[in-house]
C-alpha cells in the first residue's frame, strides 16, 4: 500500500523526517518496502518561462523557445508542443534530468539542426496524468527557477506491506493512529459533521442476507455534478498509485485508500427497484467492472435490483451501474460484509481487489455511519447536489472482544518488563479500553485480538522489540548429546561416500512430467498427481529418483558434457494408508556419457557398463549399513531397465534393496538421450536397521597360518550365472573356505559350443595347524562334488 | 715361466677390462677360468709339484687366479649397472603426460548446509525431526490456527493435490515446514527442541523463486521460554553458522497466524564490492538490513491444536530459507541452477565429501 508523507500528516501532526517516520514503521509491525522521494524524481526539472517562440527552420510543428530557468542566460529549446508559446511558464528538464515515463536521461542534442538545451514536459512525461496534448502550462506566478518537486509539493511515497492480521491498518488513517501511539507525533482523527437527509430515500435497500451482509447502511445524493476531483485528491490518489477517474469514483476510493473504507456509488438512474443484498442464484451472471463476466453461485452475497446483479457484495462492482460523466443521482452504499465469506467467493472467482482484500480482513463494524457521513460530505462538497436521509438495513458485529489481561503477560512471552502504566498508555493509545482490573477491550476493528497474547504483542510492538533481552535457553551440563536418529546417519553416510566415489549431488523436483513418472510408476499404485501444476513438466510427484536424473543427464549431454556422474537423495512418493503419502528415502545414481574419456594411455573413450552400476550398487549399500555379504543378486529390475543387462540386489527372496543395470532403449527414447546410460536406485527405507552394536567390535585376531589359494577351472552351461557357481563352490567347505572369485571366464576355441570355461581362485584358511596335502584333495573333492550340482564338471 | 704367467695375466686383465658386454665377459672367464681355462690349467700344475714347489708356486698361481676372479666381477658389476642404466633410460616417461584420472564427487551445498545446522543445532540440544511433503490442509494449515477461509491460506499459493485423505482433509504439498512441529508436538509432546529441514512448495517461480525449495523450521516448547529465549536462539545459530560475531539482528513485529507475538527478523549486512556480507549493525553508512526469517511464541491454540496445555508449556518457532542460507553464506546467486544439476556448478559450488561440519574444526567449509 502507498501513502504520500503530505497525507500522512492530513492525520498526524508531527515534525519526524521521512527516515525517522520509516524506522518507526518498520519498529511497529509496518514494514516499508520503499520510499520514493520525489526530489530525487524530479531532480532536473525546474519551473521555467517561455521568453519567446520561433518557427523551426526546418520542421513545420517545432518551435524553437528561448526558455528563462531563473539563472545565466536563457537556454534555447526545441519543443513540439502545440500549445508552446511566448510568456507561458512551464516544467523544463534540463539535460541529465532523467525523464520519469521512460527513464530516458535528457541530452544536450540538435533536432533537425537546431541545438537544444532540454526539454519542456507534458503532464505524462512526468507522471503526473495521462494528458499529453502539450506541455505543462503553471500558473503565471509559479516562481521561476524553482526546482519542480518543491513547486509541486511533491511529498515522499511510503510504499508499505500491511500484514493481513491488520486491515485497521489498510488506510493512511489507522497507520497514523499506531505511529502516534508509537511517540511519532499527535493522531488527529477525520470525522465529517453528519449529513440530515432532506428527503426520504427514494429506494428500498435491504438485506436478504443478514449472514453474508448483516448491515446494509446508503443513501441517495441527487443533483451531482460528475467532473475531475479536486487537485489535492488527484495528488494523493495518485501518490497511492490510483489513477483518477471521476470526482465519484475518486471520492470512494479516497474513502477506502485514507479510512480503509470501501463503499459503492451506484448511478441512480440505471437501477430499477429495491436494492437488495441477498444469495446470488447459481449460475447467475455478472459482467464486472474489470470488463470480465463472473457466473456465480448460491454461497455468493451480490447487491441486486429488479433487473439483475449490480455488485459481487465487497469484491467489484458491476459496469452497467457504475458512475459516469453523466450520473446525476447516485446511490451510496456503505455495507458490513462477513470476512470469510467475502474470502470464499474471492477465491471461488479467482478475482481480487482492493476492497475484498479489506473486506475478507475485516472492516471496522463501527465505522459504517463514520464513513457514510465522510462519503456525503465529500460528494456534497466536491460534487454538489442533496442528499437524501440514510437508510440502514440490518446492523453489523458490535460484540467487541474482551480480554483478560495481565501485565506480567508481556515479560512471560515477550521477554521484557514494561511497567504496567506504559502498557495502559499504549493500549489505550490504540484505542482499547482497560478497566482496574485489567479487562481489556478492544476496538472493533482489530479483528486480529483474541487472546493475552495479542494484547503482548501489542505492548511489545508499541513498546519496541529491540528492548527485547536475548536470554540463553536452559543448556544441559556437559558435552551436547548425539541427537541424529539412524536414518538420518545412514542418509549422512551414503551421500558422503558417493561423493568419496566420485559421484556428485543433485537435487531435481520433486515433481515430473506425467509421462515421466508414468514411465518409472510401475507398481505404484497411483501417482499422485497436482490439481494445479504450475507446468504440465511439474505435474506429477515422483515415483522414483532415476527419471529426474535422468532429465539433468540429458541437459548435461546437451550442453555437450563428457560425462554426467549424478546421485540423489530424496524421497519417492507413494500411496499410503488411510488417503495419506507414503515417502520413501531413496538414493538415485545415473551414470551417462563416457566411463573413460579417450586419452593418450586408454585410447578411446570407453562407456559406462552394468558392472559400473553394480558397483555403485554394492559399495552403497553397505556404506548404507546394508549386510552386503548376504544379497543375492536377481532379475526384475524393471520394465525400464534392459532386460538382460540389469538386476536386483536382495535379502532373501521378497526384500529389494537396490536395482541396478543398462537402461531400456525404450526409456532412453523418452527421455530422448542417447545411450547407453547406466542407472541404480537404493530403497533406503528397505534396509533392515542395525542392531544397536555399541562401540566394541567382535573379537578377532589375523590367523597366524599362511592361507592356501588353489584355482579350479569349470565347463559349465553358457546359461549358469557364475554367482551360482560361486556359491556352490563357496558352500562346499564353510569352514575352511574363506573366499572364492573368478578370475577367468571364457568361451570359444577348446570350449564346447553352448559351454563356457569359468575359472574360480579359492582360498582356504587353516585355523589350527596346515592342511596336509590330503586334506586339500578333500576339500577339493568336495568343491567338484558342489560344483557338479551346477553342472559343472571340472576341466583337465 | 713366471713371466709367462705374469704376462698372461697381464693379458687376461687387459681382456676383461675390455670386454664390452657380458658375452665377451664370460669368454675372458671361460678362457681363464673355465675347466680348460689356463688358470684352472695353472691350478691343476700344484698337484704335480713337489711341497717347497707348491709353497712358492701356491701362492703366486692363487694369486692370479683371486685377480683375473675379482676383476671379472668387478667388470661384470660395471658392465649390469651400464646395462641397467641403459635400460632404465630406455624406460623414461614422459611425466608430463596426465595422470589416469578419478572422477571428483561433491556434496550439493542444501545438503551441506544442513548439516551444518544439525551440527550447530545439536549443540544447543535441538534433534533432526522430519514429516512428509505431501500433507493434509488440517497439519499444513488448520493445526496452525488458518482456519479454511483464513486469508493467509491464499497467500501461500499452494499446490494441492484432487485427493482427499480418509479424514476429508484435502491433500497438498506442505508449503512450509511448520506442520512439523504439530507431528513432532504430537508425537513426543514438552518439552521439545526440534529443527525440520526439508523440502517445500509453492506455487511460485520467477528469478527468485523456485516451485520447490528448502526451509528449515526450529521449534522450542518448554516452560516459560519467551522471545528472548527466540533471540538470543537466533542470533547464536546465525553467529555460529557465518562464524562472525558481529552478526547483528533487528527484529520487527509481523504476522503469523501460528505464531502471536509474530516476528520478523532482519539482520545487519555491509557492502563490500557490490556482495552482500553479513555482518554489522544494518542502520551504520554502507550497510543496510535484509529479510532473513520469520519466527514468533507459538501460538497457544497451536499448542492446543497439537494436543498440549497451553497454561503449562510455551515456546517458539521459527523458519528459515535453507537455500537461501546457503547462497548467503557460499555467495551463490542463482537459486534454479540448485535443482539443475550441472555438473560445472556442482563442482564449483559443491564440498568435498570429507568437508563433514564438526564443532572444532568449525561447522563452515572454506573456499
Amino acid at each position: 500500500m502507498k501513502f504520500s508523507l503530505e497525507w500522512l500528516k492530513y492525520f498526524l501532526d508531527t515534525e519526524a523526517s521521512a527516515a525517522e517516520i520509516s524506522a518507526k514503521l518498520n519498529a511497529i509491525g509496518i514494514e516499508v518496502e520503499a520510499i520514493e522521494d520525489p526530489a530525487e524524481r524530479f531532480a532536473g526539472f525546474r519551473v521555467a518561462h517561455v521568453l519567446t517562440a520561433a518557427p523551426h527552420p526546418d520542421a513545420d510543428k517545432l518551435q524553437v523557445l528561448s526558455v528563462d530557468t531563473g539563472e545565466g542566460d536563457p537556454l534555447q529549446v526545441v519543443c513540439g508542443a502545440p500549445n508552446a508559446r511566448a510568456g507561458m511558464k512551464g516544467v523544463l528538464g534540463l539535460p541529465g534530468a532523467v525523464v520519469p515515463v521512460n527513464g530516458m536521461e535528457l541530452r544536450k542534442s540538435a533536432i533537425r539542426g537546431v541545438e537544444s538545451n532540454g526539454m519542456m514536459c507534458s503532464v505524462r512525461e512526468l507522471e503526473l496524468g495521462d494528458d499529453h496534448d502539450g506541455i505543462i502550462e503553471l500558473p503565471a506566478d509559479a516562481p521561476v527557477g524553482m526546482a519542480f518537486a518543491e513547486y509541486n509539493a511533491a511529498s515522499p511515497v511510503f510504499d508499505v506491506a500491511i500484514t493481513p492480521n491488520r486491515p485497521d491498518c489498510m488506510g493512511v488513517e489507522g497507520i497514523a493512529r499506531d505511529l502516534a501511539a508509537a511517540g511519532i507525533g499527535v493522531f488527529k482523527p477525520v470525522r465529517a459533521e453528519p449529513v440530515a437527509g432532506t428527503f426520504p430515500c427514494p429506494v428500498e435497500i435491504r438485506t436478504d442476507d443478514p449472514e453474508g451482509c448483516p448491515a446494509f447502511y446508503g443513501r441517495v445524493i441527487r443533483g451531482v455534478s460528475n467532473g475531475a476531483s479536486p487537485d489535492w485528491m488527484q495528488r494523493r490518489l495518485r501518490a497511492a498509485g490510483q489513477r483518477p477517474i471521476s470526482a465519484l469514483v475518486d471520492i470512494t476510493n479516497y474513502l477506502m485508500l485514507a479510512f480503509g473504507r470501501p463503499a459503492h456509488a451506484y448511478d441512480l438512474a440505471k437501477l430499477n427497484g429495491a436494492v437488495v443484498a441477498r444469495r446470488a442464484q447459481a449460475g447467475e451472471q455478472v459482467l464486472a467492472l474489470n470488463e470480465k463476466t463472473y457466473t456465480l453461485d448460491d454461497s455468493m452475497t451480490v447487491i441486486a435490483d429488479d433487473n439483475g446483479v449490480h455488485d459481487i457484495a465487497g469484491i467489484m462492482g458491476g459496469e452497467h451501474s457504475g458512475c459516469s460523466d453523466s450520473t446525476t443521482d447516485v446511490l451510496l452504499e456503505i455495507a458490513y460484509f462477513d470476512p470469510e465469506r467475502i474470502g470464499v467467493t474471492g477465491r471461488k472467482l479467482g478475482l481480487s481487489s482492493d476492497a475484498c482484500t479489506r473486506f475478507e480482513r475485516g472492516v471496522d463494524p463501527a465505522f459504517l455511519d463514520g464513513g457514510l457521513d465522510l462519503l456525503t460530505s465529500l460528494i456534497l462538497k466536491i460534487c454538489g447536489g442533496e442528499a437524501s436521509e440514510v437508510v440502514r438495513a440490518g446492523s453489523p458485529p458490535s460484540e467487541p472482544t474482551v480480554v483478560a489481561y495481565d501485565p506480567a503477560l508481556a515479560a512471560k512471552l515477550g521477554g521484557v518488563d514494561i511497567v504496567a502504566d506504559e502498557q495502559r498508555r499504549i493500549l489505550e493509545s490504540l484505542d482499547f479500553v482497560v478497566d482496574d482490573s485489567w479487562q481489556v477491550t478492544a476496538p472493533l476493528r482489530r479483528h486480529d485480538i483474541e487472546g493475552a497474547a495479542d494484547i503482548v504483542e501489542e505492548v511489545v510492538r508499541i513498546h519496541g522489540l529491540d528492548k527485547v533481552a536475548s536470554v540463553a535457553l536452559p543448556q544441559t551440563d556437559g558435552v551436547a548429546r548425539p541427537t541424529a536418529t539412524p536414518e538420518q546417519l545412514r542418509e549422512r553416510k551414503v551421500r558422503r561416500a558417493a561423493a568419496a566415489r566420485g559421484l556428485s549431488e543433485a537435487i531435481t523436483w520433486s515433481f515430473l512430467p506425467e509421462a515421466d513418472a508414468d514411465h518409472f510408476a510401475d507398481g505404484n499404485g497411483g501417482l499422485w498427481v497436482l490439481e494445479n501444476p504450475i507446468s504440465e513438466d511439474m505435474k506429477a510427484m515422483r515415483p522414483s529418483l532415476i527419471p529426474g536424473l535422468l532429465a539433468a543427464a540429458k541437459r548435461n549431454a546437451d550442453r555437450g558434457a563428457d560425462a554426467t556422474r549424478l546421485f540423489e537423495l530424496g524421497r519417492r512418493y507413494f500411496r499410503g494408508d488411510a488417503g495419506a503419502s507414503d515417502e520413501r528415502a531413496t538414493m538415485g545414481i545415473v551414470l551417462a556419457g563416457d566411463k573413460v574419456s579417450r586419452g593418450w594411455a586408454t585410447g578411446k573413450a570407453a562407456p559406462f557398463d552394468a558392472y559400473d552400476a553394480k558397483a555403485e550398487a554394492i559399495a552403497l549399500l553397505e556404506a548404507a549399513g546394508a549386510p552386503v555379504g548376504n544379497l543375492q543378486v536377481m532379475g526384475e529390475a524393471g520394465p525400464q531397465f534392459h532386460p538382460g543387462q540389469s538386476g536386483t540386489l536382495r535379502l532373501g527372496p521378497k526384500n529389494v534393496l537396490a536395482r541396478f543395470g543398462a537402461l531400456h532403449p525404450t526409456t532412453l527414447e523418452a527421455f530422448d538421450i542417447e545411450g547407453p546410460v547406466m542407472a541404480v536406485e537404493l530403497f533406503l527405507d528397505a534396509i533392515p536397521a542395525p542392531k544397536n552394536p555399541g562401540f566394541a567390535r567382535a573379537a578377532y585376531a589375523p590367523p597366524a597360518l599362511q592361507a592356501v589359494t588353489r584355482d579350479f577351472a569349470f565347463l559349465v552351461d553358457a546359461s549358469l550365472p557364475a554367482g551360482d557357481l560361486v556359491r556352490a563352490v563357496k558352500g562346499a567347505d564353510k569352514a575352511n573356505i574363506v573366499s572364492a572369485r573368478v578370475f577367468d571366464v571364457f568361451a570359444g576355441q577348446g570350449v564346447p559350443d553352448g559351454k563356457k570355461s569359468v575359472a574360480v581362485e579359492v582360498v582356504l584358511q587353516p585355523t589350527a595347524k596346515s592342511f596336509t596335502d590330503e586334506e586339500i584333495k578333500a576339500i577339493a573333492d568336495k568343491i567338484v562334488t558342489s560344483a557338479a550340482k551346477q553342472g559343472a564338471e571340472l576341466r583337465a | 715361466m713366471t713371466d709367462t704367467n705374469e704376462s698372461k695375466l697381464a693379458e687376461a686383465l687387459a681382456a676383461i677390462r675390455d670386454a664390452s658386454d657380458a658375452a665377451a665377459l664370460d669368454m675372458q672367464r671361460v678362457a681363464a677360468l673355465g675347466k680348460q681355462g689356463w688358470v684352472s690349467q695353472l691350478l691343476k700344475t700344484l698337484g704335480g709339484m713337489t711341497p717347497e714347489q707348491r709353497q712358492s708356486e701356491g701362492p703366486r698361481i692363487q694369486s692370479i687366479r683371486a685377480q683375473v676372479s675379482d676383476a671379472i666381477a668387478a667388470r661384470k658389476a660395471e658392465i649390469d649397472a651400464a646395462a641397467l642404466e641403459s635400460q632404465l633410460a630406455s624406460e623414461t616417461l614422459d611425466l608430463t603426460l596426465p595422470a589416469p584420472e578419478a572422477p571428483r564427487g561433491s556434496v550439493h551445498p542444501v545438503s551441506q548446509v544442513m548439516d551444518e545446522l544439525a551440527e550447530i543445532f545439536a549443540d544447543m540440544g535441538f534433534s533432526v525431526a522430519t514429516g512428509p511433503e505431501i500433507e493434509d490442509d488440517w497439519h499444513n494449515f488448520t493445526a496452525l490456527n488458518m482456519a479454511e477461509t483464513h486469508p493467509a491460506r491464499a497467500m501461500h499459493d499452494t499446490f494441492y493435490f484432487p485427493d482427499c485423505d480418509a479424514d476429508g482433509n484435502r491433500m497438498l504439498l506442505r508449503t512450509h515446514t511448520s506442520p512439523v512441529q504439530i507431528r513432532s508436538m504430537m508425537a513426543q509432546g514438552a518439552p521439545i527442541r526440534i529443527i525440520a529441514p526439508g523440502r517445500v512448495y509453492r506455487s511460485d517461480s520467477d528469478a527468485t523463486h523456485t516451485p520447490m525449495f528448502h526451509q528449515i523450521e526450529g521449534l522450542v516448547v518448554d516452560e516459560g521460554i519467551h522471545l528472548g529465549h527466540l533471540k538470543w536462539t537466533l542470533e547464536t545459530f546465525l553467529k555460529a553458522f557465518f562464524e562472525r560475531d558481529d552478526i547483528v539482528l533487528r527484529l520487527r513485529p509481523s504476522y503469523f497466524p501460528f505464531t502471536e507475538p509474530s516476528v520478523e527478523v532482519d539482520v545487519g549486512w555491509k557492502d563490500v564490492k557490490d556482495r552482500r556480507v553479513l555482518g554489522g549493525d544494518g542502520d551504520a553508512p554502507g550497510h543496510g538490513w535484509m529479510e532473513l526469517l520469520g519466527s514468533g511464541v507459538v501460538n497457544r491454540r497451536v499448542i492446543e491444536f497439537a494436543g498440549l496445555d497451553p497454561d503449562k508449556w510455551q515456546g517458539f518457532a521459527f523458519g528459515v530459507g535453507v537455500d537461501r542460507l546457503a547462497m548467503l553464506k557460499y555467495g551463490m546467486d542463482d537459486l534454479r541452477a540448485f535443482f539443475d544439476g550441472d555438473p560445472r556448478w556442482l563442482a564449483h559450488y559443491g564440498f568435498s565429501p570429507f568437508d563433514q561440519p564438526t564443532l572444532s574444526g568449525g561447522v563452515g567449509a572454506r573456499a
